[in-house]
């Protein structure tokens, strides 16, 4: 269970979250809405370690871990950004194993083998050798998700992630994100979608913007 | 003159030698050094930027053939003394490391953000990024003026010759001199083309190595 206490965020003088408070709970589905400017990914990106804010506190399990400086321990977040950042230099499987391999220190034959079993799932399967600019915007999102998912995060999050697809991929995300729910996989989903969100979540943030 | 050509032959590919020996050494340096030149004018640490910056202005700012004069004929004035070779090999490297750092800035400035982040959230270490992700990428990029300087590098060798270094241009020349014929000229251009050709070549097969992705 993630704990958000009294979260804030300020970029020079501007004051993005306002003491967010937020629990996330272990094998749910968060959804975190709201128009765009109001803070969503930036929620999202203090959540992933990537912006550190400027007050709060987080607790994992009621202990207290910083994701900005959580390096050394075990995997907790797991990102699927709006635009994927597949690496453009390595094949999926170099995609999905670089980091188990250099970070988790896994054998080549492992990393391959729970690769392998990951994609699968997610219909990868004979996708291995190719290069990200050869597959469509919903295979790279999958791969994207198969990278994270093979650091083995307690929590994987998702930016917009029916923004860079076609409509109609709408239900094969949602399908995604509940299938690995019912694996017992805990989510959080930044989304401007109100539908797509609703048909989705155990439980939803509203981010709204502030009026300065 | 097919006996004339196979008389000053072995002087020329001996001058070429020397130019191939210096250029070896200055790629085998420069381009490291230019890929460290280039993530310092990338970092964010002002004064090194700011020097790295001030270097990199200096060395494109002068001529080459200044430099070279300057380390072998110059520097001995306040007590520093290079030998021939030595000299030519200092000033070579300078100078094109600072043009590859340039080059390099360049290209690690058109990596985007989001690829440093996705390998962050992946928890790989800055040099884990650089390595595997960044560096390869940068690579692609800079291949086409990479190569450029190169193949101006097998031509600058020549300037070696001002400081009396007996490179495949002063073979030419003393031959010419010396038998009053242009054929030893037209020879030297021709080993200056066979070997840029053979550059041309390599750098066709690197570019299609990376080829392989986008």
């Amino acid at each position: 269970m993630l704990t958000l206490k009294d979260i804030s965020k300020q970029f020079d003088n501007r004051l993005i979250l306002d003491n967010i408070n937020l629990t996330v709970k272990d094998g749910e589905i968060l959804c975190i809405v709201g128009p765009s400017g109001a803070g969503k990914t930036t929620l999202l990106r203090s959540i992933s370690g990537l912006e550190r804010v400027t007050s709060g506190k987080f607790l994992l399990d009621g202990q207290a871990f910083d994701p900005y400086e959580n390096r050394e321990n075990d995997s907790v977040i797991g990102v699927v950004f709006q635009d994927f950042q597949l690496f453009p230099n390595l094949t999926v499987m170099e995609n999905i194993t670089l980091a188990p391999r250099l970070v988790l220190k896994k054998t080549n034959e492992e990393a391959e083998q729970e690769a392998r079993e990951k994609m699968a799932q997610l219909n990868l399967a004979g996708k291995e050798s190719l290069f990200p600019y050869q597959l469509s915007g919903g295979q790279k999102q999958r791969v994207a998700i198969v990278r994270a998912l093979a650091m083995n995060p307690k929590i994987l999050c998702y930016d917009e992630p029916t923004s860079a697809l076609d409509p109609d991929l709408r239900q094969e995300v949602e399908s995604i994100i509940v299938g690995l729910k019912q694996q017992g996989m805990t989510q959080i989903v930044v989304t401007h979608d109100m539908t797509f969100a609703e048909n989705i979540a155990d439980d939803i943030f509203q981010v709204s913007p502030r009026n300065e | 003159m097919l006996n004339y050509i196979m008389e000053i032959l072995p002087s020329l590919l001996s001058g070429a030698g020397m130019t191939l020996q210096i250029f070896f050494w200055t790629i085998i340096l420069s381009i490291p050094l230019g890929v460290i030149l280039g993530l310092g004018l990338t970092s964010k640490f002002k004064p090194l930027t700011a020097l790295i910056k001030f270097y990199v202005w200096l060395m494109r700012g002068t001529p080459l053939l200044l430099q070279l004069i300057f380390v072998f004929y110059g520097l001995p004035v306040i007590g520093i003394v290079f030998d021939r070779y030595d000299a030519a090999l200092f000033a070579f490297v300078l100078n094109y490391t600072a043009y590859f750092a340039e080059i390099f800035r360049g290209g690690l400035q058109s990596i985007l953000k989001g690829q440093y982040e996705s390998a962050k959230v992946l928890r790989l270490t800055y040099w884990q990024t650089l390595r595997k992700i960044v560096i390869p990428q940068v690579f692609k990029i800079v291949i086409p003026s990479v190569g450029n300087e190169v193949i101006n590098l097998i031509k600058d060798s020549s300037l070696v010759y001002v400081i009396g270094i007996g490179d495949l241009l002063r073979a030419g020349n003393v031959a010419t001199a010396r038998d009053v014929t242009l054929i030893p000229l037209v020879l030297v251009g021709v080993i200056y083309l066979l070997l840029t050709a053979v550059v041309t070549y390599i750098l066709g097969k690197v570019e299609a190595r990376y080829s392989t992705w986008r």
